[in-house]
């Protein structure tokens, strides 16, 4: 008997990838089968089929998706805490336009204004997090609130009009290539990596559940509650962070209009992620799906000149049936 | 109802059960968790349709294929949680979905009005404007009782309605209970409590794994004959405790206050001894508890474990000192409901199995089946999520997230509150397991005979302060009575 344990325990570590992978398909099924039909219909399809499966393509869909999947690794982590933040767009735009005015205004080196940008979020986000750690003001209110004043700041310093960079270094982070693959997919590697780590494998992760799924059994339980949500919230901002400076380098200028409604798609990508807004559950795994089948999206529409006004409507409308399709599979597996 | 069968995926709940309900009767329903008791209630509600059987209401069949074919059939149920709007006043809880209208407008006045009347013809001294979230629980439940009179019921029924209310209260539900039967409303009544079937049931049938089993006249049956019927077997040692001689101190607090609930309690623990401690609801006991394990910021008093005195200001700094708790709420303080049994029974040894990035996940296996095997939960796997666990195995859990800390000292409060009876002689049994190995419990109780045939000496507490302490041997109810009520 004893044996046959040990065996089994044998096995089960040496297949424990397959498993993972096996679990990993079985709770994302739904989406995964939904950004399969998507990607089989556009390369079938006689508009996109000469188009959607180039490497060209491909690799311009992933950067595409790259910025907002860095939002959605933090918005993840801050929705299984049963919160939301808000501010992450206008993050975006402060930190683009100021790590693009320290190359441009004070001919700082790149790696500075990469720190400044990074810097810019770290410091939203420590806010947030103070405020919604020490106070019983809700998340949302918090950060609509450092929503607003973040892009005010980024229309005070730039008055308004883009700050314009055209040195080629500076495009390397949003718009270059390292190897084959364009440097936002690279980071975005990164990205996941570290928040699947910090998500999984460390106490943190464990407790962003706890604190998420039941605050007041995790301060029974001795687990700081409002470290956690500090945590999180900086980290959402970072993220943040890095998306601006990503998108100012691509976009050759930190604009105080970018990032408008990031936020939203950073939560559409994790709620068809299946991450519950109630809080207490949710994986990076489904997020990374959400944010593809956002992606593909766009960019399916976009190669069948579909009009921009009606690829709102059509994105809704998948957002809708994603999360209906995973809301009746709940349902089945409860009964 | 006669020949009630539900099916759900997988398991046939009710398997065709019949029950009669009397006119003017209380009729108890008794069984452990999973037992189906609540899916019949359910059935009986409209919010399950069940695949066979007939329900008959005064001879006539009936069909209820809804929550509202079952109201206009006179049946009403007064669910365990309560589901009353606290934003609202009593009197628009009580007509919400009907309210009297005058001109299209709601005659708040005629609907006040009205409320007052049934509720002073109840003696319920409530004022009919007040917000029912700021009533008492026992209050809101006389409120939803009242709603539920309020459609002609001619079948109420109640689901655990004492759990959560104090004793001078029960008294006052059952004075309220009798009043009805008077008027020929027929009430089923759930409990787990048996010493309330005497007081106030007539008749009690008693289920079993969705079948039904027996149906007995209460004054002629005993509380042995019901947990038997209830288990399916005979429980011979329903309180197992060996007693032996207590070893040292192991803890001493004195004048333990936190300035609101707890006002001045001093007590010590020895090695290896159930201390009880007994008292209303409200008395500051778990406050108390919550000041040791250093829930409370800024609390007075002094606490020595060991003979030394020690700063507890944090649950960390009581996990150190080896002291666990497991909370008297479990699903509000401690159940991670969304959660896998593994998740919730390894959260607070951590660090056992992750070190840094790296997790063992052979080791938090092991951890989670080492309390498993040790408290015989029941569960499928330990990735079952909890919140699909009965109430006891739920406790199962919580009780070895705590013995996983490896406590010197463990403080259970309410620790068989919502466990049924086979799963509540179990865990007196690893009570008693854990002192013989030298761990200290100290067991807070609103269950007079479950304090009194465990506990090696019981404090009894009133507002706050400790009124007496007694030892097993000089304890009946009546002395707790007297010491809790003052």
């Amino acid at each position: 008997m004893a044996q046959e344990k040990g065996k089994e325990k044998q096995s089960a570590a040496a297949s424990g990838f397959g498993k993972a992978a096996k679990i990993y398909f079985k709770e994302n099924a739904g989406i995964i089968v939904a950004l399969l039909v998507l990607c089989v219909f556009l390369s079938v399809n006689p508009m996109t089929s000469f188009s959607f499966l180039t490497q060209k393509n491909v690799f311009n869909v992933l950067r595409q998706i790259s910025t907002n999947l860095y939002l959605a690794c933090g918005m993840t982590m801050v929705i299984i805490l049963g919160g939301i933040d808000l501010s992450v767009g206008s993050i975006i735009a402060l930190s683009g336009c100021l790590a693009a005015g320290c190359v441009s205004r004070y001919n700082l080196p790149i790696a500075v204004a990469i720190l400044v940008g990074i810097l810019v979020g770290l410091v939203v986000g420590m806010f947030n997090g103070w405020v919604i750690a020490k106070t019983t003001i809700p998340p949302f209110i918090v950060t609509l609130a450092t929503m607003n004043i973040a892009k005010g700041l980024a229309y005070v310093y730039t008055g308004g009009s883009p700050v314009r960079v055209v040195t080629k270094e500076w495009q390397f982070v949003g718009a270059g290539y390292i190897g084959p693959v364009p440097t936002p997919v690279v980071i975005l590697v990164l990205v996941l990596i570290i928040t699947a780590i910090i998500m999984n494998k460390t106490k943190l992760g464990r407790h962003l559940y706890a604190v998420g799924g039941n605050a007041q059994a995790a301060q029974f339980s001795g687990i700081s509650v409002s470290k956690v949500k500090f945590l999180v919230h900086t980290y959402s901002g970072i993220m943040a962070g890095l998306a601006g400076i990503v998108l100012a380098s691509r976009m050759y200028s930190g604009q105080p209009t970018a990032g408008e409604g990031a936020e939203m798609d950073a939560i559409a990508a994790v709620v068809v992620g299946g991450t519950s807004m109630a809080g207490g559950s949710g994986k990076i795994g489904g997020t990374i799906i959400g944010g593809l089948i956002i992606g593909v999206l766009n960019n399916g529409l976009n190669l069948m000149n579909v009009n921009s006004f009606w690829q709102y409507v059509v994105k809704g409308c998948v957002i809708l049936l994603a999360v209906y399709v995973d809301y009746v599979r709940n349902k089945k597996s409860k009964l | 109802m006669k020949g009630i069968c539900k099916r759900f995926p997988g398991v046939l709940a009710l398997n065709n059960v019949s029950v009669t309900v009397k006119a003017g009767e209380v009729h108890a329903l008794l069984g452990e968790n999973g037992a189906g008791k609540s899916t019949l209630i359910k059935v009986l509600g409209g919010i399950y349709i069940a695949e066979e059987g007939e329900i008959y209401i005064e001879g006539k069949k009936v069909e209820i294929d809804g929550v509202k074919a079952a109201q206009e059939n006179g049946i009403a149920i007064i669910h365990q949680e309560l589901v009353l709007v606290p934003h609202m006043t009593v009197a628009e809880n009580i007509f919400l979905g009907r309210e009297p209208m005058t001109g299209g407008f709601v005659n708040i006045k005629k609907m006040t009005e009205d409320a007052q009347q049934l509720l002073d013809a109840y003696h319920m001294n409530i004022q009919a404007d007040t917000l029912v979230g700021r009533l008492t629980i026992a209050q809101q439940q006389m409120v939803e009782i009242v709603k539920a009179i309020s459609f002609n019921s001619k079948i109420l029924v109640m689901d655990e309605p004492t759990s959560s209310i104090s004793d001078k209260e029960v008294d006052f539900l059952f004075a309220t209970m009798r009043n009805l039967t008077a008027k020929g409303v027929g009430i089923i009544y759930i409990s787990h409590k048996m010493s309330e079937l005497e007081q106030i049931c007539d008749r009690v049938t008693v289920m079993r794994d969705g079948e039904y089993v027996g149906t007995k006249i209460v004054k002629e049956t005993n509380k042995d004959e019901l947990i038997a019927m209830m288990v399916g077997r005979e429980l011979t040692n329903y309180y197992t405790r060996d007693f032996l001689e207590p070893g040292e101190v192991v803890l001493q607090c004195s004048h333990i206050s936190d300035g609101k609930m707890a006002k001045d309690a001093s007590f010590e623990v020895h090695k290896g001894e159930i201390v009880g401690f007994a008292g209303l609801v409200g008395a500051g006991r778990s406050e108390v508890m919550k000041c040791i394990f250093g829930l409370t910021k800024g609390y007075k008093g002094e606490i020595f474990i060991d003979g030394k005195k020690v700063e507890i200001k944090s649950p960390i700094d009581a996990m150190k000192y080896g002291i666990a708790l497991v909370p008297e709420d479990r699903k509000q303080e401690a159940l991670y409901k969304v959660q896998s049994v593994k998740y919730n029974s390894t959260i607070e040894v951590l660090g056992q199995f992750i070190k840094g990035i790296f997790v063992d996940n052979a080791k938090e296996e092991e951890i989670t089946q080492r309390y498993i095997d040790m408290l015989s939960t029941k569960t499928p796997t330990q990735d079952q999520l909890v919140g699909n666990l009965s109430g006891g195995n739920q406790q199962k859990v919580i009780i070895g997230r705590w013995l996983a800390t490896n406590p010197k000292i463990l403080i259970l409060d309410e620790p068989t509150r919502g466990v049924d009876v086979g799963a509540k002689s179990e865990i007196y049994a690893i009570m008693n397991e854990l002192v013989k190995q030298g761990m200290s419990i100290i067991m807070i109780s609103s269950e007079l005979p479950e304090i009194i045939n465990m506990s090696d000496r019981i404090y009894v507490m009133y507002e706050g302060n400790i009124t007496g302490c007694l030892d097993r041997n000089e304890v009946s109810q009546e002395s707790i009575m007297k010491l809790a009520a003052n």
